[in-house]
């Protein structure tokens, strides 16, 4: 593996300086399961990795039943579903934080690298784009917000400036009569990559009868995880029916661009679009 | 010549000091350094499981941590499994089911089992078999893996 510095910073501000002043071959270490693997496998040119796990703000794991969750950016999978009040305000997320590698996986890795390893097919983005999360960036300026739909912008590329970090991630609490859902397809039963992800939140009215708003969000089938805007708004106020939820999937379908690779061709990844997308969007409402 | 950090943490109880270099997994560091080897490098990215350790309690993969990140930390490893003079009841349960067979995988298995009935005494075949999904094994099979796990929770119990 090449050669590089390590730190474990100490402050939010120590990271930034750090960052600032070393440009693109600083990078930040949480859980470190993309990363070392990256660096050790050359495909990353790393000349110092900057430790966060010792900074307070990113270790956060904050639910309040009024204003939501703060999610620390080092934050390991394990301890997300150990709280049993995030497993029940967030179901879909857990779905993801449950499913990404196996145990000794979920020891380490965490939502906050899932979503700066910027992976098409993360596990974490949809969930994360259907709960309205925004992440909290912190950079050489000082704080800003951005929507986790904005974060990503490329395959492993994302929307953090040169010196800026991801802080926590701020989900919003559930409104009620609401829940969120997600699944994704894969050849075996565990300890795989998606080949197609569908993350769905959905909120009723008090009957359960009429979606009042619903989010779609798609993964491993664009160069970044989607919001299906279009999927998503044609959905409120419809009566809950197999025919609107049909509609919703054929328009995520219609926004889906793949492509073919050994997980999956581009025609089987579109169909899958179709059927996850149906199933998290049931998977939501039965959850209600 | 990269230069070496020096790490102070305890392994198996006891405190440890090393020198490494960054780029150093701890999978390295237990091996290379320690000559703690039964840790075992399969695929050094984190699929295999064979380097299973517990870091802090919880179980990770060695090749992807880095021998720096364990300052002040404890880490447990196969050699600190068992008395001197007695197996722990989980190697005794993979002897009785013949849960091994040439063994590479078997240190990542039983850390990882460990790990599981430390957290859950009492798991389910369904949860054991998730649990150990990390851990691969390419001659044994799971079978014989998983009932050896089904045991130690039985008798415990």
């Amino acid at each position: 593996m090449q050669d590089f510095g390590y730190v474990a910073a100490k402050t939010v501000s120590e990271a930034v300086t750090l960052l600032d002043e070393k440009g693109q071959t600083a990078r930040i270490l949480a859980g470190g399961t993309d990363l070392i693997v990256q660096v050790r496998e050359a495909r990353r040119d790393v000349d110092l990795m900057i430790d966060i796990k010792s900074i307070p703000e990113v270790n956060v794991l904050d639910y309040n039943a009024d204003t939501g969750l703060t999610l620390g950016a080092a934050v390991e999978c394990y301890k997300v579903y150990a709280v049993d009040e995030i497993c029940n305000a967030y179901p879909g997320l857990i779905d993801a934080t449950k499913i990404i590698g196996g145990t000794a996986i979920q020891g380490r890795a965490g939502v906050g690298g899932n979503l700066c390893n910027a992976s098409p097919a993360a596990d974490c983005i949809p969930p994360l784009i259907v709960l309205n999360a925004t992440a909290v960036i912190a950079g050489p300026n000082g704080e800003r917000e951005l929507p986790v739909e904005q974060f990503c912008t490329g395959p492993g590329q994302t929307a953090l400036e040169n010196g800026e970090m991801l802080v926590s991630m701020k989900i919003p609490a559930p409104a009620s009569n609401s829940s969120s859902f997600y699944l994704r397809f894969i050849p075996r039963n565990e300890m795989d990559i998606a080949v197609v992800g569908a993350g769905a939140s959905v909120t009723l009215d008090d009957a359960k009868q009429t979606i009042v708003s619903a989010r779609i969000s798609l993964g491993a089938v664009a160069p970044t995880p989607l919001f299906a805007e279009e999927a998503s708004a044609l959905l409120a106020g419809r009566e809950v029916s197999d025919a609107a939820i049909d509609e919703a999937a054929a328009a995520a379908q219609a926004i889906a661009r793949p492509i073919s690779d050994m997980r999956g061709t581009a025609e089987q990844r579109t169909h899958l679009v179709g059927v996850l997308t149906r199933r998290a969007l049931n998977g939501a409402i039965q959850r209600i | 010549m990269a230069r070496k950090s020096h790490v102070q943490t305890t392994i198996n109880g006891e405190t440890v000091e090393f020198l490494c270099e960054s780029r150093q997994s701890l999978l390295e560091v237990l091996r290379d350094e320690l000559h703690l080897t039964g840790a075992k490098e399969g695929c050094n990215n984190g699929n295999c499981g064979a380097c299973s350790v517990i870091l802090d309690g919880r179980l990770v993969n060695s090749c992807l941590v880095l021998g720096v990140e364990t300052e002040g930390k404890s880490v447990e490893t196969i050699e600190g499994l068992a008395e001197p003079d007695q197996l722990h009841p989980i190697q005794n349960a993979f002897l009785e089911n013949a849960a091994l067979q040439c063994g590479i995988c078997t240190p990542g298995f039983i850390m990882s089992a460990k790990a599981l009935l430390e957290s859950n005494p009492n798991p389910t075949e369904h949860e054991i078999r998730y649990w150990l999904a990390g851990n691969l094994c390419r001659c044994t099979g799971y079978d014989k893996i998983v009932k050896a796990v089904m045991d130690v929770a039985k008798a415990s119990a």
